[in-house]
């Protein structure tokens, strides 16, 4: 079964309050995904020249601070990270792959859950309520968001096989369904050099998308390759640094609503999760066509 | 004024922010084999809930205020129920008798494997509507997804605007009636003519719906039966 919740704010006062809502919405899907939630939030940018982290320790006595004097040491990076929960963000003076390659080489034991310059990514275990609760994110301002809820199917509930995933700088995907071709493709995805950490089908789709917009296609060119290359069944809400789009693979038994008020766009895979945004009873909302790329873009805040 | 002439004029209005679901759904079953009770109710807030007003057997007017989730009105006998809004998968699902009308639009298998009734869609419905329908009448004011009326074994389906892709594949005895373009039609679904009587039959439908549209302007759309089910050597 599984959730998936967007949010694209397009007034101050939604990105004001974007947590707020996010975890609103998350909350509605919780009997769609009782197993794990997890979230997508652009925000924050990183200066130019700069990049950001999201880090994952299994370890709940996790030292960041040691993480923090690695990483001042290696690019003079000093500040202390924002923690929440089990997880850690990161602002390094480098760019993402260097930072991401002295995380794996030096501390093999965190799990690089984002980089890029806007995204972070939070995900874990449970109940979509506690994990809104521990993660405090009704605190979270940003611009749009991708959230998740997750009834297993394809692998194990633990928190690296949670949603969202994120296989290129700061792209992210959300999915409901399941794809069959993952396998395969996920093999020739990785001669491409694309790296999964995973078993996972929807990571492959996010690990396509990340190698079809490396190779120069646009977010939409590569989302309609989407429809000829997977095969499965779908509903993808995708973020990138400034867009948010959705796709339904053409067959469509996978359910989605998109609304849109002069504040906000919203995407559920139920009306339940949109009727608790502001003015949505007075929301423009219709389902989106099979096999029909819906895309909205923003200027970098 | 008399009791029964008092409970039969009430509107009864249930809040569903205050008011579960299933509590709503147990009053109006209550109302089943005659119980004396509200004829005519009112639900708000409905917030996209599932299975607003399903199962009901008895002749009561339900309105409903806002958008709903799944299987609204699913297995209704007798009753009218009016969605003041969208619907999502499953309106009217298995419907028996009675009417239940939808002023917004409706997601996939509206009036799915429906026996009786009258479905009325104002805006479009989306994929597989009146899949498996077996005696439903279904009106649409505006267009129908892909795979509508699959495996449709009777009753009727009238469509004002287009039909998506594989219109009545696999169809057996239903009629189906379009007025705009149908991307394509499904296995064994064949263009048959419009007679006098299937214009008054569409006609007919379309008062009943109070949907204007000229009933001489649709096109008929049945089996040919020349799939494997329709042969007699196959026949036990």
């Amino acid at each position: 079964m599984c959730g998936i919740v967007g949010l694209f704010a397009k007034s101050a006062d939604v990105e004001e309050r974007l947590g707020e809502h996010l975890a609103a919405m998350l909350v509605q899907m919780s009997s769609r995904g009782p197993d794990s939630a997890g979230v997508a939030v652009y925000r924050n940018p990183a200066p130019t020249g700069s990049s950001k982290l999201t880090l994952y320790s299994p370890d709940a006595h996790e030292r960041w601070g040691a993480v923090r004097d690695g990483l001042c040491d290696a690019f003079g990076t000093c500040a202390e990270p924002s923690v929440r929960a089990s997880h850690a963000v990161f602002v390094v003076d480098a760019d993402a792959a260097d930072a991401e390659r002295w995380v794996r080489a030096n501390r093999p034991d965190l799990r690089v859950m984002s980089a890029g310059q806007v995204i972070e990514i939070y995900k874990e275990t449970g109940l979509p309520e506690d994990f809104v609760r521990t993660f405090a994110l009704e605190d979270i301002r940003g611009t749009h968001a991708l959230g998740h809820t997750r009834m297993a199917t394809e692998s194990r509930v633990t928190t690296e096989g949670s949603h969202p995933f994120s296989t290129g700088y700061d792209l992210c995907l959300v999915h409901n369904g399941s794809l069959s071709n993952h396998n395969r493709l996920r093999e020739n995805l990785r001669r491409e050099g694309i790296e999964f950490q995973t078993e996972n089908d929807t990571e492959v789709a996010a690990g396509y998308l990340a190698w079809r917009l490396r190779e120069g296609a646009s977010l939409e060119q590569a989302l309609e390759g989407c429809l000829d290359d997977l095969d499965g069944f779908y509903t993808f809400a995708v973020g990138t640094a400034d867009g948010f789009a959705v796709l339904r693979d053409p067959i469509a038994c996978k359910p989605a609503v998109l609304a849109e008020t002069d504040d906000w766009v919203a995407m559920s895979s139920e009306w339940r999760s949109i009727a608790v945004l502001p003015g949505a009873a007075d929301a423009r909302a219709w389902e989106p066509e099979p096999g029909v790329v819906y895309a909205w873009e923003k200027a970098l805040v | 004024m008399a009791v029964a002439e008092r409970e039969h004029a009430a509107v009864e209005i249930v809040d569903l922010e205050t008011t579960s679901v299933r509590e709503l759904n147990q009053r109006l079953h209550d109302l089943a084999a005659g119980a004396a009770g509200p004829r005519h109710w009112r639900v708000v807030n409905p917030s996209g809930a599932h299975a607003v007003a399903c199962g009901l057997d008895a002749a009561i007017e339900v309105e409903i205020d806002g958008h709903v989730g799944y299987y609204c009105a699913g297995m209704n006998k007798l009753a009218h129920v009016h969605v003041h809004g969208n619907a999502s998968t499953g309106i009217a699902e298995n419907m028996m008798s009675g009417r239940v009308t939808v002023d917004g639009n409706v997601s996939q298998s509206a009036g799915a494997t429906g026996r009786g009734g009258l479905l009325v869609v104002r805006g479009n419905a989306s994929s597989r509507c009146g899949i498996s329908m077996k005696g439903i009448d279904i009106v649409v004011g505006g267009s129908v997804g892909h795979m509508s009326a699959f495996m449709a074994q009777t009753g009727t389906l009238v469509v004002c605007g287009d039909a998506g892709e594989a219109l009545g594949d696999s169809i057996y005895e239903a009629r189906l009636y379009v007025a705009g373009s149908v991307s394509s039609l499904g296995a064994d679904c064949v263009e048959k003519e419009l007679r006098d009587e299937h214009v008054a039959q569409v006609a007919a439908l379309l008062e009943a719906a109070d949907v204007d549209a000229d009933p001489a302007g649709f096109r008929r759309y049945g089996s040919e039966r020349r799939l494997y089910t329709f042969k007699v050597d196959n026949a036990y």
